[in-house]
């Protein structure tokens, strides 16, 4: 069942919260053993979130548009009282002392959080190999990685263990992992979102979205999340657009253009479904033609520039003094190398190390400066491109599925995310949508964007393209 | 353009970041620090001249709001999750060189 017909049918009366939630914990039990989707399943909490549920629907009242519908939770969103580890050594153990705002949004909808997902280290990675408690496998393949770094959540729906799920996308961690899992994932407009209680890694990209099967579900959890938050100083004022409504519209007259930069480098495969999704388009009325973001090829070195200085300065705060780890020395200056050393895996210790010294005295212009020059220029090139065409289309990853280990260079992962972390650097939403498979039945992803704020647009051209999809 | 990083260079920034790293470590960031700044070099090529930094997608600034009191977080609850406390406060090794 979808998230939609859950919710429905709880609100109904014709099934129970309770009934819901005890079919998706046995249905974690029986194979996240292998998947490893979550670092920690809350049963207990769950089942009483349920019980609330039906309770309040026994007494006539309606629980919200999420009403007994399970939700995986990444695991760098602070629930209260329970671990919340961002996949990382250094906070193995933390109980946050607050809930995220996502977190109180989808309780007080009616949704009951079913567990924490796996993700690569304070979600840096594109794989979910970097997660201190070991990947997550894709649940289409098991000798494959899920995507990342929001790889738990993206299998977590794949796998069947939650109809929908939250993630956090910086460079495109939400879409690539919904990509090669099959799965529908969404980067909102940077702002629309709370991040309050997100753990930050890059502030100035970071963006919650959702997980789901369908794309009418993936608007149903956007509007539950969605909206103004006075504890996030990034959050915008203005009300949230609806687009629930929008799934159900047509594309007839809508431009949507192909952007040409995003299919270099893509697997044949790949750029064949994404062809096949434009004609579709064309064929449903859409108007679509050739786009082109010239500067959208700077966006990876620009992103690996930007994206880590921002975390080497957000995680300046794992230093063993108020929460998580603390490995002693004979002083503070001892104790915090010390700490960070033995808490911090391999690529968190790479990006600390590459943004201190794009920051450092000397190359702060040079590197990070220039960073953000160019993402001037790639966001001048989107608004030219949006003169032109109503939403942009490419592929979501240039590759499907690849297996463990087959990226081990820290270079070849980056670029997994060349097509999607173009709209990080511009702010702008994208949704990723499956579309048919590769040759060996590993599915796409194709790609949606769409300018800020322009969230309705996205979520009709999104639909058009799962209605088509084969 | 910077100049090619060396394996001083990471051992310096190692110090700044506060991260105690092994020999080993320092070897391989050099060599794939390195890399990932090589591949910049498009970037480091660009000619931005008269193009402004943006450091944040959104037109927002000064964010404001009304100055009401509202909870904080509980105070012994976030004491809990720190490694060392003494007297409602968190306890960290000597800071200063001098013998204690």
């Amino acid at each position: 069942m979808t998230a939609t017909e859950i919710a429905d049918a709880v609100r109904a009366g014709t099934t129970t919260a309770r009934q819901v939630v005890e079919e998706h914990l046995a249905a974690i039990a029986a194979r996240d053993p292998e998947l490893h989707a979550f670092n920690l399943v809350t049963g207990d909490e769950a089942r009483a979130a349920a019980d609330a549920v039906d309770l309040a629907v026994a007494n006539g009242q309606d629980p919200g548009p999420l009403a007994g519908v399970p939700v995986a939770l990444k695991d760098n969103m602070c629930t209260r009282g329970i671990p919340t580890t961002c996949g990382s050594k250094i906070l193995d153990g933390w109980l946050p002392p607050y809930d995220a705002t996502v977190v109180q949004r989808i309780a007080a909808a009616g949704g009951v959080i079913v567990g924490k997902t796996n993700l690569d280290e304070f979600a840096m990675g594109s794989s979910t190999e970097n997660s201190a408690f070991g990947p997550t496998r894709n649940p289409h393949d098991i000798t494959r990685v899920p995507g990342g770094s929001s790889g738990g959540s993206a299998a977590s729906v794949a796998a069947g263990f939650a109809p929908l799920a939250i993630g956090s996308d910086t460079g495109g961690s939400i879409r690539q992992p919904a990509s090669l899992c099959g799965v529908v994932g969404m980067k909102p407009t940077y702002g629309l979102v709370s991040r309050y209680g997100l753990v930050a890694f890059a502030s100035s990209l970071d963006q919650i979205g959702p997980f789901s099967t369908t794309v009418e579900d993936a608007a149903t959890l956007l509007e539950v999340i969605a909206g103004h938050d006075s504890r996030d100083s990034t959050s915008l004022a203005q009300p949230a657009p609806p687009v629930r409504q929008e799934v159900t519209k047509g594309i007839e007259g809508l431009r949507v253009g192909v952007v040409r930069e995003l299919l270099t480098g893509c697997e044949p495969d790949v750029a064949a479904r994404l062809h096949e999704a434009a004609d579709a388009l064309s064929a449903a009325g859409a108007k679509v033609d050739d786009a082109t973001v010239p500067a959208a090829v700077y966006g990876v070195s620009a992103y690996y520039l930007i994206a880590p200085a921002e975390a080497s300065s957000n995680l300046a705060r794992y230093d063993g003094v108020r929460y998580g780890l603390r490995v002693d020395g004979a002083d503070i200056t001892a104790m915090y190398g010390a700490t960070r050393a033995a808490g911090f895996g391999a690529e968190v210790k790479r990006r600390i190390m590459l943004g201190t010294y794009a920051l450092s005295a000397g190359y702060y212009d040079a590197y990070y400066g220039q960073a953000q020059r160019t993402r001037t220029l790639i966001i001048r090139d989107f608004d030219a491109a949006y003169e032109n065409f109503d939403v942009l289309l490419s592929p979501t990853s240039p590759t499907t599925a690849f297996e463990f280990g087959a990226k081990a260079d820290p270079l070849t992962m980056y670029l997994s995310d060349v097509c999607t972390i173009p709209c990080n650097l511009s702010g702008q939403p994208a949704i990723s949508v499956p579309f048919g498979t590769d040759g060996a039945g590993l599915p796409v992803g194709v790609q949606v964007m769409a300018p800020a704020l322009g969230e309705q647009v996205l979520f009709r051209v999104a639909a058009a393209v799962q209605r088509a999809a084969p | 353009m910077p100049e090619r990083l060396t394996r001083d260079d990471v051992a310096h920034v190692a110090h700044l970041a506060r991260l105690d790293l092994t020999d080993d470590e320092i070897d391989l960031y050099t060599e794939q620090l390195g890399a990932v700044l090589a591949h910049a070099a498009d970037v480091e090529a660009l000619d931005t001249s008269g193009v402004p930094p943006t450091a944040h997608p959104l037109p927002i600034v000064n964010v404001l709001r009304d100055d009401v009191v509202t909870p904080g977080v509980d105070r012994e609850e976030v004491l809990a999750q720190a490694p060392a406390v003494e007297d409602g406060r968190f306890k960290v090794p000597r800071i200063l060189g001098e013998a204690p």
